[in-house]
């Protein structure tokens, strides 16, 4: 067998040693919440559980209080998904289309347009949650899920805008002129010949929308009525109760829930999350 | 009436004119190429026609109709671009049946279409495939494909061959010949290689800085360029171009180049205004050996060669003239042992032009 490099050594030995260290608080969240709460508190956090159980995981999901409705984070998942899934769609799509308007029918003032809308990614949240909280009222959809929801729209708008601009950069320009000659117009082309060369940037764009208006806790706990927070603050609400004995596995087993859905994202796309992000020019 | 008519085509980009009141007519059944270096507009004029690019002033007539202001579907046009521009998602059958598809074509008519063209280029069993698996040839012969099954007024191609590497460059301009032959089409095709426009054209139209120098007929381009710019830009090596100066005495006149003793009698003697500056043009097959049984105005003078190119058909040499230097064509093999080498020139084949302004005397 061939002995590795010294130099090897170290570089695993001081890779291995960074993930065990980030890794780790993961571990104890995962063997606390499979630990009854008598053996979180007398026994040390590293210690795997002595009689494994699910317990917590069943509280957290359907009876855990959140404020004083012991209804678990059940219902406030399927808010987050309510929410998410229609906001990551919509602004992925006017994302590209968006971009694809800007690098393939590039209009007087695009670029202005382009700077315009850029700009909207670096407004700090804080500073719009006023103006934000009147428009929805007026709107009549404060305190409701299509409110998250188009406010999550309107944010990602930005970053999609530039995801897919970028992208369209590298996608010939004789393809559309190519299109046009076809009989394609704006929407043709783009259904027919620019979203097939999409999905590695769709990917990418769904990943980050999904990941940032899933986590997203300001927006959920400014603008959510009781019946319609996201998971988040929901999560919150059990965490931070500061009545009775604190349930550290029921937190826990809450905490991993709340975290699942990014992290299988993560887990299954992070491929073709990389893949996107390196994808250059197509070859026409 | 004129299969394509261009009418007094202006377009300028900020304050750069690209193209200057340029008219052209191409008849039904030509293969007119479009000769010139990069930026001489001839790609904007492609463009124009197309619809791609708006002119500033002028109008585009095809057939019977102004078509200036239409969209480029509704012109009756197809397009083979430099790059191919074949859509990457999509199968070769499906990319030469997408503009049928687009105009409402039905299933069956279509896919007869591109069996059809499929099968002239023979590219049957390539349908299938996506661009990314097939060659540079392959997808040159698609992009063909998709502007034959639109069957159009006119085919604009630009510089479809100049992807290709030299030896599938030849061979497809034969096929591009062929195609013209079989097909019967009118075809405008751009580029900026000569050879390309000798071989394929019925006419050529030489374009210099978005306007025409010359059209013609090759042979015509080739024998009697209309000016310098010409001269210099037809041939492999292109044409020797010899400043010097025009005398005329008693009814004879003669042509002295420039930083030498020699003088050449011109057959062109009436057109040639004496005491004037010009330039004297001669194709490097008409310098070479003296033949003994040559007649005509062949003139043979003693030169200095400088460097020796074969190039396997022929050998290149270069000599001093004056300051000035010209290539001449040899047989293979032909080595110059000397200091100088006897060169006839063919003088009746040289072609005279205004050393001012650069237009053929």
């Amino acid at each position: 067998m061939m002995r590795p490099h010294p130099a090897r050594l170290v570089l695993y030995a001081a890779l291995l040693a960074a993930a065990l260290l980030f890794l780790a608080p993961l571990y104890v969240m995962v063997v606390a919440s499979l630990k009854p709460l008598p053996e979180i508190r007398g026994g040390g956090i590293f210690a795997l559980p002595e009689a494994p159980t699910l317990a917590a995981w069943g509280k957290a999901w359907a009876s855990a209080c959140v404020g004083s409705n012991c209804v678990g984070l059940r219902p406030y998942y399927v808010n987050s998904w309510i929410m998410a899934i229609p906001a990551v769609a919509v602004s992925v799509a006017i994302g590209a289309v968006n971009g694809y308007a800007l690098t393939k029918w590039r209009f007087r003032g695009a670029e202005m347009f382009f700077a315009a809308l850029l700009l909207g990614a670096f407004i700090p949240f804080q500073t719009i949650l006023i103006p934000m909280a009147r428009v929805l009222a007026a709107l009549g959809l404060f305190g409701s899920i299509g409110g998250l929801v188009l406010i999550h729209v309107v944010y990602g708008i930005p970053v999609t805008t530039l995801l897919f601009r970028n992208f369209y950069l590298g996608v010939p320009d004789e393809l559309m002129r190519a299109a046009r000659l076809d009989g394609a117009g704006f929407f043709r082309a783009f259904w027919h010949v620019i979203l097939p060369l999409s999905p590695p940037m769709l990917a990418v764009a769904a990943i980050l929308q999904f990941t940032g208006i899933w986590n997203d806790f300001l927006f959920g706990v400014v603008f959510s009525g009781p019946g319609s927070a996201p998971v988040t603050v929901a999560l919150n609400n059990i965490a931070g109760a500061n009545f009775g004995a604190k349930e550290y596995n029921v937190d826990m087993a809450a905490a991993l829930l709340t975290a699942l859905p990014t992290l299988i994202v993560y887990l299954v796309s992070g491929r073709y999350f990389l893949r996107g992000l390196g994808a250059g020019a197509i070859k026409g | 009436m004129s299969a394509l008519s261009v009418r007094n085509i202006g377009k300028n980009f900020g304050a750069t004119s690209v193209l200057t009141d340029l008219s052209l007519e191409v008849e039904a059944g030509e293969f007119l190429v479009l000769l010139g270096p990069s930026g001489c507009g001839k790609s904007t004029l492609l463009n124009i026609v197309a619809g791609l690019d708006q002119a500033d002033t002028g109008r585009i007539w095809i057939g019977a109709e102004d078509v200036t202001d239409r969209e480029p579907r509704d012109r009756d046009i197809a397009m083979v671009f430099q790059s191919y521009a074949l859509y990457p998602s999509m199968s070769a059958r499906r990319n030469m049946a997408f503009g049928l598809r687009m105009r409402g074509m039905n299933k069956a008519e279509a896919d007869r279409r591109v069996t059809e063209a499929a099968r002239l280029l023979q590219i049957e069993p390539l349908l299938d495939r996506k661009p990314a698996r097939l060659s540079g040839g392959q997808r040159q012969r698609v992009a063909i494909g998709r502007a034959i099954v639109r069957q159009p007024a006119i085919f604009l191609f630009d510089e479809p061959l100049s992807n290709l590497d030299a030896k599938l460059r030849a061979e497809t301009r034969l096929e591009l010949k062929e195609l013209h032959r079989r097909l019967g089409a009118t075809i405008l095709h751009v580029t900026h290689d000569q050879i390309e426009a000798m071989t394929l054209a019925t006419r050529i139209a030489i374009l210099n800085r978005g306007a025409i120098e010359q059209i013609g007929a090759p042979r015509e381009i080739y024998d009697r360029p209309a000016t310098v710019f010409v001269a210099g830009f037809t041939g492999a090596p292109p044409m020797n171009l010899i400043p010097g100066m025009v005398t005329a005495t008693g009814g004879i006149a003669s042509f002295r180049p420039e930083g030498s003793e020699l003088e050449f009698v011109l057959p062109m003697a009436a057109a040639a205004p004496t005491g004037r500056k010009a330039v004297l043009g001669l194709r490097p097959e008409h310098i070479g050996e003296p033949s003994p049984n040559s007649g005509g105005n062949e003139r043979i003078v003693m030169l200095t060669p400088l460097l020796v190119e074969p190039t396997g058909a022929d050998t290149h040499i270069v000599f001093a003239l004056g300051p000035t230097r010209i290539v001449g064509r040899f047989k293979p093999g032909f080595a110059p042992t000397s200091e100088s080498v006897a060169v006839a020139l063919d003088l009746d084949r040289a072609s005279l032009f205004d050393a001012e302004n650069g237009r053929r005397l």
